[in-house]
């Protein structure tokens, strides 16, 4: 195939200022065994621009004391500058109101709080938890932890050879046992997006509330949380540009009413007798204990970022790149890429002949190429492919072409070293 | 291709033909004792549930003989190489004689280049190369902790 035109990328990426943005983060510009480093790794965590790492610098520095305590201008600044970032992450995630994010320290952890909280108060004997074969495990083992507490099943909708969810499964096993529906927004191994809409309104046809876990998806997209109609959406703050340790969880705002607290402590409760205690509301009922606050004002600035770039325009330039990955990895002989071809984000899963992942990965990193091999968190989809595990190379807003050509070499010398033709 | 070819640093790039020499790659793609042992006295399945790696140990001792060793598994070239090459050195050894081996396998492992140097170990020195990839030390020991925990007094009637 052709290599493409640099006139034309650059074209159709006018306004996407791809060495701008390279020079935003530090990291990028180390070498790694003596060479560039080519980071293919987003999917499991990405790297952090200068802004947000400054963000972070200048809390310690200049406000740092504990939130909501103290009448002391540091504790009051802190306090803004931690509420701030709440009223941030609710306005881009199109929150009713920022009573209604809870800061979490991931996506496990969001999770976990809702199947500790909710399901404890919803779920019981006989009832269903209807998950999909493609759940990342921290979408699969805080519910089958509930239903082995609570005597409920978990139940799993099928997925196709080409990586989307068989629907007419969930159909099928969508019943009014089932009390909660939890999928994934974008496959963590497969990179296809999951119609997420049209799950949340049938799991409400049937009484069930409706989890999402957008760790995947809230890096490169825009997510409303109203058009999606979800009940809740989990999401972490390390894969979209934040400090690792935040993450949030969104929930409806009645639902969050409803469930009991999560774990007790300072912070969480608007009373304290010997004999019993009053819940704060939200959002500080589910907020034991002092905060992430650098974290909570990381992931403020990490959103700012994002936005000034724009998640359209950086769809636009990851869409052409996983493009041209999946053309330059569908050339070489004997290489079988996971997933679909459509509807799908720039997590690329694939084997290589008979060259274990693992090989792969310690032969790439020698060419500074960082992937993940393994199951990825993900054993039952592993299985389900008949695969023990996959390499996988996950694109972000600032890996390149060139880097894709990297990639591509590296992969050569994999071919020579196993003697592969 | 030459090496040259792929251009770069020449030493990472002689290191990863030492880690992935021909030896290895054959008892890879070729393994030695892979399959059933029916009339196995201790069996032991380990994982790696960082990276997926799987072995399952099958060993036959008279007294504190080891007469047959078979293992099935799958993973990565490091993890079954080693298992491979295992297999066929153990067999009629006694168990201190395994340990020893293993001993000799670990520190070569580490770096050690007296152990590196020991004839004993046969194939095992192919892996050598693995002391420059610390975070692959893990692939190369599965099998190895298999037989250990195999062997233990405590556990020997598994």
């Amino acid at each position: 195939m052709e290599t493409p035109d640099s006139t034309s990328v650059t074209s159709s990426h006018a306004a996407y200022d791809i060495e701008r943005i390279r020079a935003d983060f530090p990291i990028l510009a180390r070498l790694v065994h003596g060479v560039p480093l080519v980071y293919l790794d987003n999917a499991a965590s990405s790297q952090k621009p200068y802004s947000v790492i400054q963000a972070v610098d200048a809390y310690y520095r200049e406000i740092h004391a504990n939130v909501h305590r103290g009448a002391h201008e540091l504790s009051i600044r802190a306090t803004e500058a931690y509420e701030g970032a709440r009223d941030v992450v609710a306005d881009h995630m199109g929150a009713a109101s920022s009573s209604e994010i809870i800061f979490v320290r991931g996506t496990t952890e969001a999770i976990n709080l809702v199947a500790s909280t909710w399901g404890a108060a919803h779920v019981g004997s006989g009832d269903e938890i209807l998950l999909t074969k493609m759940e990342h495990h921290s979408n699969l083992v805080p519910w089958q932890i509930l239903a082995e507490r609570v005597g409920a099943t978990v139940r799993y909708v099928d997925v196709a050879t080409d990586g989307s969810l068989v629907m007419e499964d969930y159909d099928r096993l969508l019943t009014s046992r089932t009390r909660l529906v939890g999928v994934t927004h974008v496959s963590n191994t497969l990179g296809v997006v999951n119609p997420v809409a049209e799950i949340a309104t049938k799991a409400h046809d049937v009484g069930a509330v409706c989890l999402v876990d957008g760790a995947q998806a809230t890096p490169h997209m825009q997510i409303d949380v109203g058009t999606l109609g979800c009940d809740f959406y989990a999401f972490s703050g390390h894969k979209m540009l934040a400090p690792t340790g935040i993450g949030a969880l969104w929930g409806r705002r009645e639902l969050l009413d409803s469930m009991p607290p999560w774990q007790g402590g300072g912070e969480m409760i608007s009373e304290v007798r010997l004999d019993g205690f009053t819940a704060a509301p939200l959002p500080h009922k589910f907020e034991a204990g002092t905060p992430h606050v650098a974290g909570a004002i990381g992931l403020a600035e990490a959103i700012r970022y994002l936005r000034r770039i724009g998640l359209d325009a950086i769809h636009a330039w990851e869409s052409a790149l996983t493009t041209y990955a999946m053309e330059r990895l569908g050339e070489i002989d004997r290489l079988e890429i996971y997933g679909p071809k459509q509807n799908r984000v720039g997590v690329i899963s694939f084997c290589y002949a008979d060259i274990h992942a693992h090989d792969l990965a310690t032969i790439l990193d020698q060419k500074g190429v960082a992937i993940r091999a393994g199951h990825h968190c993900n054993q039952p989809l592993m299985e389900h492919l008949g695969v023990d595990a996959t390499a996988r190379a996950s694109i972000y807003l600032y890996n390149t072409h060139s880097e894709i050509d990297v990639l591509v070499e590296a992969l050569g010398l994999a071919a020579h070293l196993f003697g592969v033709t | 291709m030459a090496m040259s070819d792929y251009g770069g640093e020449g030493l990472e790039l002689s290191s990863l033909q030492d880690l992935y020499q021909q030896v290895i790659l054959d008892h890879y793609r070729r393994p030695r004792n892979k399959g059933p042992l029916e009339d196995a006295t201790h069996t032991l399945t380990l994982n790696n549930p960082l990276c997926g790696d799987v072995i399952d140990l099958m060993l036959k001792l008279e007294g504190d003989r080891i007469t047959e060793v078979h293992f099935e598994g799958k993973g990565c070239s490091i993890s079954q190489a080693s298992a491979s090459m295992m297999s066929g050195l153990l067999k009629g050894r006694t168990v201190q004689d395994a340990l020893d081996v293993m001993d000799t396998f670990t520190r070569m492992l580490h770096g050690d280049t007296d152990a590196a140097a020991d004839t004993g170990l046969g194939d095992l020195r192919a892996l050598a190369g693995v002391s420059k990839f610390p975070v692959r030390v893990k692939c190369a020991l599965l099998a190895w902790d298999c037989l250990q925990e195999l062997v233990r007094p405590e556990t020997s009637d598994s």
